[in-house]
């Protein structure tokens, strides 16, 4: 499926544009290739960073590259994605030493760039063991999971409900760290492995659970979250107020009737995770010209990262905290946000006041998969949130593995992908071994 | 995962044979601080090294502190290394054991073992108790230059290819595993003790040990560095500095017909582009030593995933189709092509504006590149290039300046075939 042309995010420049060879070389001749490296060990994945950087130096770029995917498939993505700054970077010894930290995530995006816009197969699938495992959802999670499979001689299967392939990684990831289209080449590279898609299929509605159990060994879920979860307040229908994921998904893939951002005079976005931030980023740069974040806690609560809520403010991004909306106005679309200040207590404090907003974007978190969730027999979930065996991502239900944010409630790309791969072996042992006979 | 040949699909082997001492990878330890035990170099198979030559053994010595110096070169610690250790400060009936440990352990991989004795029954001696442990072969130290030499020993052997002749003989006599010479680079040319190990009946030879070398002095108390409480004396030099002297002498063996013996090269290798460079000019297997003080055993995998890559993209699925390679293209000076002509092009899309080119173009060449008026990008004058290319090396930014070749219309000629056709004489207007 092709994205649409003119969508929102193609107007975004990439924030960490690719090094050249030069810069790359001189960067990977700072790296000290440290001992029991830290940077390693801050990195889900486990990716030998000092050794790709060393490949990189010594211009075994391919080999760099062959390092990375072997710990990370979904390096590609991660090194643009990843929140480098609390992982690895921000584990680097360099901070220690009050100097810049290595560049790692561009360092390993002049790698990956290599093996996955040249086209360069570095892994090919495993001898045929006549197994064949479903992944449901079509995000990194799954695809890590597919990837490792076929590594070991398994068939697997992502069913994607949506037209587009690739997740979050696709239509949820900020454009300036990667756009859709960067997302898509990457599916692109990892399929021609062997991954098979079905795309626009919604397991639960268009093919039932009993029909993947029928069909295949065992089935990985890589669902996800829901859709945006709102406030319940007044107000909350009317045109202009967007879940934070739907509105990032339609800036990214053209999908859902988005007005000219430059149209618009100020958005309200509400939530103080990353997602707010994204949110709150996204449409300052896209020309809105006052963008404010409400989050109903004080700033030390707030869950975003502290490098992003940065660029965030240096971007002309306004916060207020211990701050919460009462009730959206307007006539025929949203105006005006009413919002009350919160004492410590997070109670209402003061009078109200309504700030003008042409557009707001709802980031208090994603709705679970609890009713999907429930149609599968036996599998044990805390409220939409899938529990699994830490070693094997296995659930209560062993014909069933789960990852990604439908298991630990919601990370990065790079936990979705140590998951994933976490999965594909825990697999590989139970159909190895008695499972599934 | 398995490395193949891209065009024929077949696996990359890395086993080399050197000398008659067979390894799974041309990677060997050198003999020195991080072959000292059983549990540094079974660590170090286990990590993927091919090989190991054990830390010279001998008569047990006492070692100073300091023991080491080094040059430090634009933010990156040791350039070169220095140091004044001696050999084995272990007894030798422990090293025996532990050597035996080792090559029980580690059939498949190279143990080699380093030897410095005096006297004839002490070679006698040692050489039978160490093949009592099952090790691969011999290393003879004739290169170490710091103070075993001042005991008549190491360089001080290897000075003397007279001296070094015999001492061969006499272990040729007792050894039944391949031994190899190693040599002092600290000589006029390294092809005199090279031919004294052959003709002492030597299997191989391995090069280059250390080069003598004080490394500074400590501007406070005035001691050479290293510095033993406040004075110091020569060490042995190694490490990145060293490589392209050692290559010159590898290569120097290489290059002459009489010398026929395998070669194991030595000298400042921290990755797979510095071994390669060791293997295309004719050593059949490559030993470092100062990459794993620096940097630890891990440095390998470097090493070999670097060489798989290069073999599988260009065609090779065994070592030894390609050690020596580069040695037809090693010619004399006098055999050189003077007729080929490339001239400096400086990109003005990337140029930085540093004019370092201009600077040693200007002052420390031949004036061939100008500041033109109005902007701060030199600009080459191409009609007085000389094509020597120091521009191109002192330029910061890689692919700014390239060496582009110009037609000169004349035909391949060397200084000798001049000579020959007696047309010689002052060529260039330089």
């Amino acid at each position: 499926m092709s994205l649409a042309a003119d969508r929102l995010e193609t107007l975004l420049p990439e924030h960490k544009p690719a090094l050249t060879t030069a810069q790359a070389r001189a960067e990977a001749g700072r790296c000290l290739f440290c001992h029991d490296a830290p940077c390693i060990k801050a990195c889900p994945t486990g990716i030998d960073i000092p050794l790709f950087i060393k490949q990189i130096h010594s211009r075994n770029v391919l080999g760099a590259a062959r390092t990375i995917f072997e710990a990370n498939a979904l390096g590609h993505s991660c090194a643009r994605v990843c929140p480098v700054e609390v992982l690895c970077v921000g584990d680097c010894v360099y901070n220690a030493k009050g100097e810049p930290p290595i560049m790692i995530g561009r360092l390993q995006r002049y790698a990956t760039d290599l093996a996955v816009h040249g086209g360069t197969q570095l892994f090919e699938a495993g001898s045929p063991t006549g197994r064949s495992v479903a992944c449901v959802g079509g995000g990194p999670a799954s695809i890590a999971c597919a990837h490792e499979l076929i590594r070991m001689g398994h068939r697997a299967v992502v069913y994607e409900r949506n037209p587009w392939r690739g997740g979050l990684n696709t239509d949820g990831v900020a454009p300036y760290k990667m756009q859709a289209e960067e997302s898509l080449k990457e599916v692109e590279y990892l399929s021609a492995i062997g991954i098979e898609w079905r795309v626009g299929t919604a397991v639960g509605e268009d093919v039932t659970w009993a029909d993947l159990e029928a069909e295949f060994d065992a089935v990985f879920l890589g669902l996800g979250l829901g859709t945006d979860s709102g406030l319940g307040i007044p107000g909350e229908d009317l045109p202009g107020i967007w879940g934070a994921t739907r509105l990032i998904r339609a800036i990214k893939t053209g999908a859902g009737a988005l007005p000219d951002p430059a149209s618009l005079g100020a958005a309200v976005v509400v939530g103080g995770g990353n997602t707010a931030i994204d949110a709150a980023r996204e449409l300052s740069l896209l020309g809105v010209p006052k963008v404010m974040v409400a989050y109903r806690r004080d700033v030390d609560a707030m869950p975003a990262y502290l490098h992003e809520r940065g660029h965030a403010v240096d971007e002309g991004v306004e916060f207020v905290y211990r701050t919460l909306p009462l009730a959206f106005e307007g006539n025929s679309r949203v105006e005006a946000v009413r919002m009350t200040a919160l004492d410590q207590n997070l109670e209402p404090m003061g009078d109200p006041y309504t700030v003008p907003a042409d557009i707001v974007a709802m980031a208090i978190g994603q709705a679970r998969l609890i009713e999907l969730l429930d149609q599968v027999e036996n599998l044990e979930h805390d409220w939409g949130q899938v529990i699994v065996d830490p070693d094997t991502g296995q659930t209560s239900n062993p014909k069933y593995w789960a990852g990604g944010d439908l298991a630990n409630g919601g990370a990065e790309v790079v936990n979705a992908a140590a998951e994933g791969k976490r999965a594909a072996h825990g697999i590989d042992g139970w159909l190895r071994g008695n499972g599934g006979t | 995962m398995i490395q193949r040949n891209e065009r024929t699909g077949e696996p990359i082997d890395l086993s080399i044979d050197c000398a008659g001492i067979r390894s799974p990878n041309p990677f060997w330890l050198a003999s020195g601080p991080p072959t000292n035990t059983s549990g540094q170099v079974m660590k170090a198979f286990d990590m993927g090294w091919g090989g190991a030559v054990w830390k010279t053994l001998g008569d047990p010595i006492t070692n100073t502190a300091s023991r080491y110096g080094a040059i430090a070169y634009q933010g990156r610690n040791v350039a070169g290394l220095n140091n004044i250790e001696l050999i084995t400060d272990r007894p030798l009936d422990v090293n025996l054991r532990e050597i035996a440990e080792v090559k029980k352990k580690y059939p498949n991989h190279a143990v080699v073992v380093s030897l410095m004795v005096e006297t004839k029954d002490e070679w006698r001696d040692i050489i039978k108790r160490c093949e009592d442990t099952g090790c691969d072969g011999f290393e003879l130290n004739f290169g170490c230059p710091h103070g075993m030499c001042e005991r008549g020993m190491g360089s001080a052997v290897g000075q003397e290819p007279k001296v070094l002749e015999e001492i061969t003989g006499w272990v040729m006599e007792f050894a039944s595993i391949p031994v190899l010479v190693k040599l002092t680079p600290n000589i006029t040319d390294v092809l005199y003790p090279a031919m004294a190990a052959q003709r002492g009946g030597a299997d191989g030879v391995s090069l280059v040990n250390t080069f003598k070398s004080v490394i500074g002095v400590d501007h406070e108390t005035l001691s050479p560095i290293p510095s033993v409480g406040g004075e110091g004396t020569s060490g042995g030099y190694c490490g990145p500095a060293v490589k392209p002297i050692a290559l010159h002498m590898v290569t120097s063996l290489g290059k002459a017909p009489e010398f026929h013996l395998p070669v194991s090269g030595i000298g400042g290798v921290q990755s797979w582009e510095d071994a390669l460079d060791f293997l295309l000019l004719g050593a059949s297997s490559v030993q470092v030593c100062t990459a794993a003080m620096h940097y630890g055993f891990k440095i390998v995998d470097d090493m070999i995933l670097g060489l798989e890559e290069w073999m599988r993209g260009n065609g090779y699925t065994r070592i030894d189709q390609f050690v020596g390679k580069a040695l037809p293209n090693y010619k004399d000076w006098g055999d050189l092509n003077i007729n080929f002509k490339i001239v400096a092009e400086i990109d003005p899309a990337t140029c930085i504006e540093c004019q370092l080119c201009y600077a040693a173009c200007e002052d420390g060449a031949h004036q061939c590149i100008e500041l033109p008026k109005g902007t701060r990008v030199p600009r080459v004058i191409e009609e007085e290039c000389v094509g020597c290319n120091l521009c191109q090396l002192v330029c910061p930014v890689e692919g700014c300046i390239t060496m582009v070749e110009r037609d000169t219309g004349l035909p391949r000629e060397s200084w000798n075939e001049r000579v020959a056709k007696g047309t010689a004489g002052a060529g260039s207007p330089h």
